[in-house]
């Protein structure tokens, strides 16, 4: 065990874990922001995924000391009252079906129009083709991402 | 269990001043735990005073959209505003009858009850109106949440009217409005879980918590069917935050943390010594012949038309296989538990809360009544959470070590020892009139019985699945339709359409295979079987070749199957009926570098009456991905009796760049709402493996198609 100081969500907090306890418990367990969710530690479904320092993270196979001093943001912290133009997109389109991939679907999204705030049709289907869905939200996905781009242009 | 008076339970309700309760008994509602004939209500609501609508969700969400589409059906028969609308939901409980979640039919069985819910509310409460304004029931009309008199201009909001309405009778037999008063059923409304699953707030399974509560992963027998022996867990003492490491059952030893991180990381350093048991030299081949040498056994009949032996003509055969899949929900499994001593509480994500009750009370020695089970949110179900094993774990551990404690499974866990879809054989034959068309079709199936696998009885050797899911609805004039049951050492679960996607897969095929060799196009083929209307009984269902024959031609016309594709673009067609619902599916491909590329996918279905056409539409596109997955490269695999996959990289799921176009449609109807979570999906395999004939004239006889 030892101590790290990690930025969440805009707050710090000081915690006692071991450093290679992968970010995604400590989210969930020792922060109690369980919106952030496990499916299979492996880096390979994006059910995970969070912000560290903006880049879209898969924090299952990320360890804590690797976040400690960065900016984490996870699907609690996105915005106030679900305002992120992702999140009312993701409402508009109806989007989640079991909804337990949809944080990670979500900031991985907001990651992409961070940075590509016009996203191509492909720029999409490459930024969210590392996020599995089981139940097949797949399209609606895809038109709240395009969604989501084009209420972020009207608005600048 | 014993029946609550309707008049008892609703001045509890009035009493407790919750306001209007109004609960429901049906003759014939069969008690869960002792399948006798019972009263049990089927459905409640609670009108607050402040006019706030409960309604009770007795069915599980799994994605599937029940805590929405179950709601608007009472709602409308109630005539009350959406939007005061909550939903609670439902544990396990001796009020709803059977709550278990599966087989398409949280819809279809709750149909009725809630609607009649709904419409005896209504009905109190225009009567509690007009006894007040002392004017016939009859000048009385509803609106939104209100009672209006037209004639009077006066009008009263259902919180008001919820008092006087509480002291009236209920009525046995209200009126149930025509369909062409539905204001909700029939529209698409959004649904009421969409905001708390944008914003991390949704608690499934995996979020619940309390105070002190531990973590506990696992350790079983790579091999299938394997025990634990002994257990040595002296390094995993070593790791922070262990708690306890206890034997669960006779096939685990579960370790118990402060964390998850810590039980995982105690789990890893855990040594236990293992009967590897009977299985340990298992191959997939070997339970592939098992079926194989089944063949031969007599079966039983499913149908049976004519004298299919004594048919002469040109005949065809044919042999299909398909492989075992894994569920694979993106929530693996897990279930808190707290075992108190006299009682238990657990918060389950599950398909079968009294299944949960009943399985954990004999588990941990208590009265089922003293098990409360609470249901969570499911990150997916698929038919994993109609099995009770993750529950009962959860139960013992706690009881084990003395403390709440959440049994998790990685999602290794989950892939490497769960249960999983039966493996099947088909054979196929038939005998060519001289129009080309099937004299003579037999299929015999051969797949181990999931029922009878667990233990329950199997009627006259008909897995119960099978009267769902196994119809042969072309009206051929000599028929035999069997199924034979061979043993399977792998453990079996109920998976996505259970039978039906196997049965659709082998049937929808040779039946393609018949329609080449007759020389025709393969949707007039079907469309000229289909030609009569006829109805095909088949068990509790009878089905009807018009509407088999009005999804293909919707079908048809959608994808504009009379229209010549552009080079290079193939496509196929199946058509197949499940769980009262009738679907049609034609999938477009193009060929890439030797293996199909999926380009477009219509689909067509006959519901009966669709509830929320939003949901529906996000039904189809679940049940067609899935289906589509399963058939590219779904394949569970044993080698030396050890399950070989082990997450998603070795048991791949589509994703989103691999998905392509899908189209679903509806055929408008007011025919009592059959399935929709599940008749999508057998059309997918057939359909597209029928696109391939089209494109490379290699008929794929064997799933998955990208076998590699």
């Amino acid at each position: 065990m030892s101590e790290i100081i990690l930025s969440i969500n805009g707050s710090e907090r000081k915690l006692k874990v071991a450093p290679e306890t992968p970010l995604l418990w400590v989210i969930r367990d020792t922060l109690e922001l369980t919106g952030t969710k496990y499916g299979c530690g492996a880096g390979i479904c994006g059910s995970c995924t969070v912000h560290v320092d903006g880049e879209s993270t898969r924090s299952c196979i990320t360890p804590v000391s690797a976040a400690a001093g960065k900016a984490i943001t996870t699907i609690e912290g996105l915005s106030h009252e679900a305002s992120h133009p992702v999140q009312q997109a993701w409402i508009a389109e109806d989007v989640p079906q079991c909804g337990y991939c949809q944080s990670g679907q979500i900031m991985q999204a907001a990651a992409l129009l961070a940075k590509t705030p016009h996203p191509s049709e492909q720029q999409i289907l490459q930024a969210m083709s590392g996020n599995l869905c089981r139940c097949g939200t797949y399209h609606r996905i895809r038109r709240a991402v395009a969604r989501a781009a084009s209420a972020t242009g009207s608005a600048q | 269990m014993s029946p609550i008076s309707r008049r008892q339970f609703l001045v509890g309700g009035a009493v407790a001043g919750t306001g209007l309760v109004v609960a429901f008994y049906w003759p014939n509602g069969r008690s869960h735990e002792t399948g006798e004939h019972e009263f049990a209500p089927n459905a409640y609501l609670r009108i607050a005073p402040d006019g706030k609508v409960t309604i009770v969700v007795a069915r599980s969400e799994m994605g599937q959209g029940v805590r929405t589409s179950l709601p608007m059906i009472l709602a409308d028969e109630l005539d009350a505003n959406w939007s005061d609308i909550a939903i609670q939901q439902a544990g396990a409980s001796t009020l709803f009858g059977d709550q278990s979640t599966g087989g398409s039919a949280s819809v279809r069985t709750t149909w009725d009850p809630m609607r009649q819910a709904g419409a005896a509310a209504r009905e109190m409460l225009i009567a509690a109106a007009a006894q007040r304004w002392s004017v016939p029931v009859a000048e009385c009309t509803t609106d939104k949440g209100f009672v209006l008199h037209p004639a009077s201009r006066r009008r009263e909001s259902y919180g008001e009217l919820v008092e006087r309405a509480a002291k009236l009778p209920i009525p046995k037999e209200p009126k149930l409005k025509d369909s062409s008063q539905y204001k909700l059923i029939g529209t698409p409304i959004p649904r009421l879980d969409t905001p708390s699953k944008t914003n991390g707030t949704a608690e499934y399974g995996i979020d619940f918590r309390v105070p002190g509560m531990k973590y506990a992963f696992l350790a079983r027998c790579p091999v299938i069917g394997g025990k634990a022996v002994s257990f040595d867990d002296q390094e995993s003492r070593k790791v922070p935050g262990v708690v306890n490491a206890v034997k669960v059952g006779d096939y685990a030893v579960a370790m118990a943390a402060d964390s998850v991180f810590g039980a995982i990381e105690g789990r890893k350093a855990l040594k236990v010594s293992w009967d590897e048991g009977p299985n340990k030299a298992l191959e997939t081949e070997a339970v592939f012949d098992v079926l194989r040498k089944a063949a031969n056994d007599k079966g039983v009949s499913l149908q049976t038309v004519g004298d299919v032996s004594k048919v002469k003509g040109r005949r065809l055969e044919a042999i299909y296989e398909t492989p075992m899949l894994a569920h694979a929900p993106m929530e693996p499994e897990n279930c808190f538990a707290h075992f108190l001593g006299s009682t238990c509480e657990i918060w389950a994500p599950t398909q079968v809360p009294q299944d949960v009750r009943d399985s954990v009370a004999t588990a941990v020695g208590l009265k089922p009544e003293d098990v409360h089970v609470n249901v969570t949110l499911m990150g997916g179900g698929f038919g994993r959470r109609l099995e009770h094993d993750y529950a009962v774990e959860a139960a013992l551990v706690s009881k084990a070590i003395n403390a709440p404690v959440k049994v998790m499974w990685t999602r290794e866990d989950d892939m490497r020892f769960s249960v999983y879809r039966p493996p099947s054989v088909h054979q196929l034959s038939a005998v060519l009139d001289g129009h080309g068309s099937p004299a003579a079709y037999t299929h015999r199936l051969i797949s181990p019985t999931i029922s009878g696998q667990k233990g329950y009885p199997i009627e006259g050797g008909v897995d119960p699945d099978l009267k769902d899911e196994a119809a042969f609805l072309y009206p051929v004039p000599n028929l035999s339709n069997k199924y034979i049951a061979p043993q399977c050492a792998v453990p079996l679960g109920w998976l996505r359409s259970v039978y039906a996607a196997q049965v659709a897969f082998a049937n929808e095929s040779f039946i393609d295979e018949l329609a080449h060799a007759a020389g025709k196009d393969p949707l007039e083929y079907r469309l000229r079987l289909l030609a009569e209307d006829k109805e095909i009984s088949y068990f509790d269902t009878k089905w009807q070749t018009a509407r088999l024959r009005g999804v293909l031609k919707l079908v048809a016309e959608k994808s504009e199957w009379d229209k010549p594709l552009p080079a290079g673009r193939f496509r196929g067609v199946a058509a197949y009926g499940c769980f009262g619902t009738y679907a049609a599916e034609v999938v477009e491909i193009t060929i890439k570098d030797g293996d199909p590329n999926v380009e477009r996918i219509v689909v067509a279905v006959d519901c009966g009456q669709v509830i929320n056409p939003n949901i529906l539409d996000q039904q189809l596109h679940s049940a067609v991905i899935f289906g589509l997955s399963a058939a590219l490269r779904g394949q569970i695999t044993i080698e030396h009796g050890q399950v070989q996959q082990a997450n998603f990289n070795t048991y791949p799921i589509l994703r989103n760049n691999e998905v392509p176009a899908i189209e679903g449609y509806f055929v408008p109807s007011h025919e009592a709402p059959t399935g929709i979570g599940e008749p999508p999906v057998p059309p997918i395999a057939p359909a597209l493996c029928n696109a391939i004939f089209v494109a490379t004239k290699k008929r794929i006889r064997k799933l998955p198609i990208l076998n590699a």
